[in-house]
């Protein structure tokens, strides 16, 4: 048999661990934190903090941009 | 339309109201001038105006005029712009280097400590000649991309619009923002009070998002938007908050707190990287419109901030 030419399959995570910053989570409906409240998720993407900062846990602000990277 | 700011817009007006085959157009005699009049003709491309006639959009000779500035405004934002080190591997490494080391005026941080309610509301006219199509000019480049970045960009641009619920479409937060601190939200409502730095930045936007050749351009300054966005939006809260406009508005700029921190990774990762890693003669060109993005920002933020001697 002669192989045909393959289009590529993508690599495409639910979850990913982004170096220095929070993890993206894709397709989640809710996501509960560390003081056990459940949060709904409405959008496609969030974004879970990693630093601990953040002023929103679980879910990241961006405050890890201003903290010293260890 | 908008009030005519010198003989160039006024025969764009005129044109546009009644079109006319032929003609040449007159100079503009200033560079707002010149800006409306490009703002005008690319508006025809977005929602159009009661009074111009709908097909005036591709009338040749409206085209030629859209052309000659749009040629004019692409050499100003080139010849502004240092260019890339000559091999940029990593392009969302070389977005993140390139938004650490701006250092432009800020008008987050004008807002949250020291702006006076008149200052705001000033700004939020100013921001609402693009944020009420608030993400629009980027849905242009969807065709325009190879298939991975093509995906993120419409991940990003579903979250824009609110995941298909109207009520939670970014550019519909505004407007309703702009009624709760007592500003008019009708589509183009302020453009007669528009800066022309103001101008100038929508116009960027929409030569970027329009035209395949810019592409990386107009990816690259999503991203540097985007990565620009999350730290000034909790301080234009802040300020909001200090100044009693808590509510739709702070609101507004609340939801763009969590969601452009998604935004930013998606824009600088899966659409720019995965760009330049397709398209490799397309990093240069992200990073110019990376460039270009904070550039037309400082030199908004510089007027406002100079207009209220705050610079």
């Amino acid at each position: 048999m002669t192989a045909r030419p393959e289009v590529e399959e993508f690599d495409h995570p639910d979850v990913v661990v982004v170096p220095h910053g929070p993890m993206l989570l894709r397709g989640a409906t809710s996501v509960q934190g560390v003081d056990g409240t459940v949060h709904d998720v409405r959008r496609p993407v969030v974004a879970l903090c990693r630093c601990d900062k953040s002023s929103r846990l679980p879910f990241c602000d961006g405050t890890h941009k201003v903290i010293p990277r260890r | 339309m908008p009030k005519p700011r010198g003989p160039l817009s006024e025969w764009v007006s005129a044109r546009l109201a009644t079109p006319v085959d032929g003609g040449h157009a007159p100079s503009a005699d200033e560079w707002d001038d010149e800006c409306i009049a490009l703002w005008t003709l690319h508006e025809m491309s977005y929602r159009g105006f009661e009074d111009a006639a709908d097909d005036a959009e591709w009338q040749p000779a409206m085209l030629g005029v859209r052309r000659e500035l749009e040629v004019a405004l692409e050499q100003r934002l080139r010849r502004r712009w240092p260019g890339a080190s000559a091999d940029v591997t990593d392009v969302p490494a070389a977005l993140e280097a390139l938004v650490t080391a701006d250092d432009g005026p800020s008008l987050a941080d004008h807002v949250r400590r020291r702006a006076t309610t008149d200052e705001v509301l000033e700004l939020f006219r100013q921001r609402s000649v693009y944020q009420l199509k608030e993400a629009d000019p980027m849905t242009w480049v969807i065709p325009h991309l190879p298939t991975r970045a093509k995906a993120a960009l419409v991940e990003v641009q579903y979250d824009e619009y609110g995941g298909g619920n109207p009520n939670r479409m970014h550019s519909h937060l505004f407007a309703r923002g702009m009624v709760a601190v007592g500003l008019r939200a009708e589509y183009g409502a302020y453009v007669d009070d528009a800066l022309p730095e103001t101008l100038e930045l929508n116009n960027a936007l929409s030569m970027l998002g329009m035209h395949r050749r810019l592409r990386g351009a107009a990816v690259g300054h999503l991203a540097a938007f985007e990565m620009t966005s999350t730290l000034p939006s909790r301080k234009m809260v802040q300020g909001l908050d200090r100044l009693g406009l808590d509510g739709p508005m702070a609101a507004y700029f609340d939801e763009h707190v969590e969601a452009d921190a998604i935004h930013e990774l998606l824009a600088a990762r899966d659409i720019c990287g995965a760009l330049a890693e397709d398209e490799p003669d397309q990093a240069a060109e992200i990073l110019f419109g990376a460039f270009t993005c904070l550039d037309l920002e400082a030199r908004l933020a510089t007027a406002l901030l100079t207009s209220w001697d705050a610079a």
